[in-house]
């Protein structure tokens, strides 16, 4: 049987075709939500991968939580350990991409405040990835293809990032990442995006230390 | 091929602990430490380390294309990228982005 390979990242879009129910494919949003890792699971899964093995390089695909991890306790440590618990829970590329910069443009920003701002807008990007995945569940294919769907991610994600490349190190940070990561797409499980991330940040640290050394 | 139940709730439940495990690491480790201020200036790289690298691949070598660069989706990421620069707005660089897609799209380039 032919199956048209849908061309919009969409989990939902895809547990469909692999005969997920929406059920399932809405519980495994909301226990993992991490469309990369969710991916990388339901394929691996698909060629009779061992369990095991799908786990680990689903997680894998996932380091980069770790760094956000590191990053939001710089600005949240002084939180109770339950609420440490929930703000790991919400953490995505797009919480931590809008926490983030809020944190930083606003360092007085008192920890009451900071977990207000979290605990709102940012995670309401969970809820919306949730309900995305059971949309895309019921809708699967009959998504037109004119909508060009594949792409709005890529922009929400650059328009997420760009105010953040304010100054010279963070350019060099944003140019080198995206430089290694092109180089090292070839390597597996989204080794290259961890490699390059942490080639990138640690030479934005270096660049921004000899600007102020110089300064 | 379908998958079993009982495999995909494993791998569900494997997921969902592992990926908050990976979430809550250094949230839990670190706790009410102060860290040397090399890793601070570090972290304050993270997010402009991190989505440029997630996001290059998907536009240099689209899926909707199968990998083929696409003029259309690269100069929508163009478009985007400078005025999310120049304006700092998010939703100003989205819609941005998307008029230059839809419009790139819609005129058969």
């Amino acid at each position: 049987m032919h199956r048209r390979r849908p061309l919009w990242d969409c989990f939902g879009v895809l547990a469909a075709e692999f005969g997920l129910d929406i059920f399932t494919a809405v519980a495994f949003s909301m226990a993992v939500i991490a469309g990369a890792a969710q991916f990388a699971a339901l394929s691996l899964m698909q060629d009779q991968a061992p369990v095991l093995i799908v786990i680990i390089i689903g997680l894998a695909v996932n380091l980069r939580m770790a760094l956000y991890s590191a990053t939001l306790a710089t600005h949240l440590r002084a939180a109770p350990f339950w609420t440490r618990a929930f703000v790991a829970y919400a953490i995505s590329d797009h919480s931590f991409a809008l926490a983030d910069q809020k944190f930083q443009n606003e360092p007085d920003m008192s920890l009451s405040r900071k977990l207000a701002f979290y605990f709102s807008a940012p995670s309401l990007v969970a809820v919306i990835w949730v309900v995305g995945t059971s949309f895309g569940a019921w809708l699967g294919a009959r998504i037109p293809d004119w909508l060009a769907l594949d792409f709005a991610m890529p922009i929400a994600f650059i328009a997420l990032v760009a105010p953040a490349l304010r100054s010279l190190p963070h350019m060099v940070t944003g140019f080198t990442a995206a430089t290694l990561s092109l180089l090292l797409a070839p390597a597996p499980y989204g080794l290259g995006l961890i490699i390059a991330a942490l080639v990138a940040l640690v030479l934005g640290a270096e660049v921004e230390r000899r600007l102020e050394m110089t300064s | 091929m379908s998958i079993s139940t009982a495999t995909l709730w494993f791998v569900i439940t494997g997921l969902a602990f592992g990926s908050w495990l990976l979430r809550f690491s250094f949230l839990g480790i670190i706790g009410n430490r102060e860290l040397p201020e090399c890793i601070k200036r570090c972290l304050r790289y993270t997010l402009v380390a991190v989505m440029p690298g997630i996001i290059a691949p998907l536009v240099f070598m689209p899926r909707a294309t199968d990998g083929a660069f696409d003029l259309p989706r690269f100069l929508a990421a163009l478009v985007t990228l400078f005025v999310g620069v120049w304006k700092g707005n998010l939703l100003l660089a989205i819609a941005a982005g998307g008029v230059t897609l839809y419009s790139m799209l819609n005129f058969n380039f």
